[in-house]
């Protein structure tokens, strides 16, 4: 009996599709015929000759030729998680160059309103082994093709972009710092206390303004920086949308920094615009921590040639501090 | 039935005597003490704690992970001696599961103190994404703490119909709660068929979700780049330590119960001789993952490990770390080796330091590994280069501490801590000779 009331209820349901579709292919058709036949009535007669893509003279019934609706507004479409379409941001640090002069860093921490102790630019002064040279080395984020801190991250607020970018919604961190103890370069940092951003709120928001955004977001600067959450470097995408440098790349006074597209195959450090792959090749580019397989996105060119003593840049060098207090300056 | 008498009376719930009261009456006072604090530490944010973007892990995951070892007792006392058929296990599984609930509760809340944004907690569940580690503790922790509240609460039935006639005239308002818990227990046939198969069920669940639990937190660490961390030891080795743990709390707690209610003659001599013999077992074998985590790499010495071990062996964490070693493992292994070391007493001891090296030993994996990034710490507060728990932290951990015992305490105020219808049980099977099924 329950066999039979199943059959039947199953009979039913598959009847009833069926109908349902028919139905609506029917609609659909009749409904095309009706277009179809309205066209052709309301042909002109006259024609006008138009270009195709390749380059061919046609003929078109002028009552056929319709405007080219553009259906959205390609900014409001712009994804903050997807980045730049075609687009693969790169970074090449010389180290021959780094004078340890700390603009970089001055301008960074500037820019993005650092309230901590913390800069997320830091110049490291590094000597692989006693017999050997020692010298300056600029860190930004990595911006990692395989970034270990977005494969750690519980909710998705740590994301990678299309672009390369590797960037946090600080609106959705939870603040576990499994981010922070999965990246091997130390670049995160965390707002231990509520950011004393103060009166550059202010500026924050004509700037945001001035982007035509009115809320933050995570291409802005990380702004405003939110309490119990990470930061990090974010390569400057509101400086990249503006069409300008990433800070740190025009504040540096020896041209240590190049920015650029991987795609074009171009960077440049504000002065002089070079191939990347020439470059890369010619000076033996490399990468931080390659055996790691995180894939960064920032080239290094070995300090070689170095054109000043490595002790001119020690009178700049503060062990414990990277950051001047913004209230102070 | 004059056999239940005696038993009831010896084992029924019992009120505190001043020194339960003045106990209880301490541990909430240490737990409302970090509640103001974790509420301080809310308001302020996270730089009330000692913290830093180095250490930007501390005491909360230390003590997290020791939580989560302690609640492997369960598993590896009550479910393995089950399934091994060891049938001294009755006096002390009670004791055991009740722990294993204790502990595993108060893991969950401690992981939550760590948050920087104990807000967005939800988030966890809403964006939660598969691939992260913490998501599979987010997993593995309620599984294992609905398994090991099972665990608990099934031996339990016989027990609450016993209570509940045991106390059906001195106190109807407890007689009552305990048949309602009781969930109409009446010892029939088909009722005891059902018990038997669904505890034996639990058991074998317990096994694996403690193992996952122990790995998930041994994962947490191991999947990270980090040295001291990156080893493919760490999944053994937690499993190891968390036994050790284990039983070292259970045998603490044990002895406590015994002397306040004065069980000797349920919990015997013999019964911590048979726990000093497992605890000696289980610290030869996480001595062994030990061996294992620290001496291959001091081997191989590459230049980052040896950094790291010697921070441990010779610099700022030796003698921590040589206490935890010496104190938490090796000084215990041969005190049990001993018939005299076995003793109540001496193993009351000896499991206190096996507790307190397992705490520490917690710390000693969270802490030093990150004070010893890839590149070198510049450019930021020197004390950040350091780090030691502030005022809030100790007063976090120790509510957290308290309120695991309180929890602990409260059980054992209202639950039978030895399992009354099984010790009748076997009371009568002794007698009669016959075999007891399961």
């Amino acid at each position: 009996m329950e066999d039979n009331n199943k059959n039947s209820r199953r009979k039913f349901l598959d009847k009833g599709l069926k109908l349902g579709l028919a139905t609506a292919i029917g609609g659909m058709a009749i409904s095309k015929i009706s277009k179809l036949s309205a066209k052709s009535n309301t042909g002109t007669g006259e024609f006008v000759e138009l270009m195709t893509t390749d380059g061919t003279l046609i003929q078109v019934d002028s009552s056929e030729i319709v405007e080219v609706v553009h259906t959205t507004d390609p900014d409001k479409k712009y994804n903050v998680r997807e980045g730049k379409p075609n687009r693969k941001y790169v970074m090449v640090i010389d180290l021959a160059k780094c004078k340890n002069a700390l603009k970089c860093q001055t301008a960074c921490n500037k820019h993005h309103y650092i309230t901590g102790e913390h800069a997320w630019l830091k110049v490291y002064q590094m000597q692989e082994d006693e017999d050997t040279a020692p010298y300056w080395m600029p860190t930004t984020c990595m911006h990692c093709d395989h970034p270990a801190c977005v494969t750690v991250c519980p909710v998705d607020a740590t994301f990678k972009r299309r672009d390369g970018l590797v960037l946090i919604d600080n609106e959705r961190c939870i603040g576990c710092r499994f981010c922070m103890a999965a990246c091997p370069y130390s670049t995160r940092v965390f707002n231990w206390s509520e950011p004393n951003q103060g009166d550059m709120t202010m500026d924050m928001e004509m700037d945001m303004k001035a982007e035509g955004s009115c809320h933050s977001s995570p291409e802005f600067a990380g702004l405003p920086s939110v309490i119990g959450t990470v930061d990090k470097c974010d390569f400057c995408p509101h400086s990249i949308d503006k069409g300008e440098l990433p800070h740190c790349v025009t504040a540096c006074p020896n041209g240590v920094f190049y920015f650029g597209d991987k795609y074009e195959d171009t960077v440049t450090n504000g002065d002089e615009t070079v191939r990347l792959s020439k470059l890369l090749r010619d000076k033996s580019g490399y990468r931080l921590m390659e055996g790691l397989g995180t894939k960064p996105s920032v080239y290094y060119l070995p300090p070689v040639n170095r054109l000043v003593d490595f002790e001119e840049g020690l009178e700049y060098f503060t062990e414990f501090k990277s950051v001047e207090n913004p209230e102070k300056s | 039935m004059k056999n239940y008498d005696t038993l009831l009376n010896d084992l029924a719930p019992q009120k505190f005597g001043r020194k339960g009261v003045i106990w209880t009456t301490l541990l909430v006072v240490v737990s409302i003490a970090g509640i103001i604090a974790y509420i301080d530490q809310v308001i302020q944010g996270q730089v009330v704690t000692n913290m830093s973007d180095y250490a930007l892990w501390g005491v909360y995951i230390s003590n997290f992970v020791f939580f989560v070892a302690t609640s492997f007792v369960s598993t590896i006392t009550v479910a393995v001696l089950r399934l091994t058929k060891n049938a001294w296990r009755t006096p002390i599984v009670r004791i055991a599961e009740i722990i294993s609930v204790a502990a595993i509760i108060m893991a969950g809340l401690t992981i939550m103190i760590d948050m920087g944004r104990p807000d967005r907690l939800l988030y966890l569940f809403i964006y939660g994404r598969m691939q992260s580690p913490i998501i599979w503790d987010v997993i593995i922790i309620p599984t294992f703490m609905a398994i090991a509240l099972l665990l608990l609460y099934f031996p339990l039935l016989p027990d609450f119909a016993l209570l509940k006639k045991h106390f059906k005239n001195t106190k109807p308002k407890l007689s009552k709660w305990y048949g309602l818990l009781s969930l109409n227990w009446t010892g029939s046939d088909a009722q005891k068929s059902i018990h038997i198969k669904s505890i034996h069920l639990i058991s074998l669940l317990i096994i694996p979700a403690g193992f996952m639990l122990q790995t998930v937190d041994a994962w947490l660490f191991s999947t990270l780049f980090r040295v001291g961390w990156d080893s493919t030891n760490m999944g053994a080795y937690f499993i190891s330590g968390a036994a050790v743990a284990g039983i070292g709390a259970l045998i603490t707690v044990l002895y406590v119960i015994r002397r306040s209610y004065n069980l000797e003659n349920y919990i015997t001599d013999f019964h911590f001789d048979k726990l000093g013999k497992f605890l000696a077992l289980t610290c030869l074998i996480y001595l062994y993952f030990n061996i294992n985590e620290y001496l291959i790499p001091e081997f191989t010495s590459k230049k980052e490990e040896i950094t790291h071990l010697n921070v441990l062996v010779t610099g700022e964490y030796a003698p921590l770390f040589w206490f935890v070693i010496v104190g938490g493992l090796v000084i215990p292994i041969i005190v049990l080796f001993f018939k005299k070391g076995r003793s109540p007493l001496a193993i009351f001891w000896v499991s206190i330091l096996v507790v307190l090296g397992s705490w520490w030993k917690r710390y000693l994996i969270v802490t030093p590994t990150l004070l010893h990034p890839f590149l070198p710490i510049q450019g930021v507060p020197e004390a950040w280069r350091h780090y030691f728990p502030s005022l809030h932290e100790w007063l976090i951990t120790a509510a957290t501490l308290a309120m695991c015992l309180l929890i602990i305490t409260i059980l054992v105020r209202y639950l039978p801590v030895i399992p009354i219808q099984r010790t009748a049980d076997e009371q009568e099977q002794l007698k009669t000779g016959k075999n007891l099924e399961s």
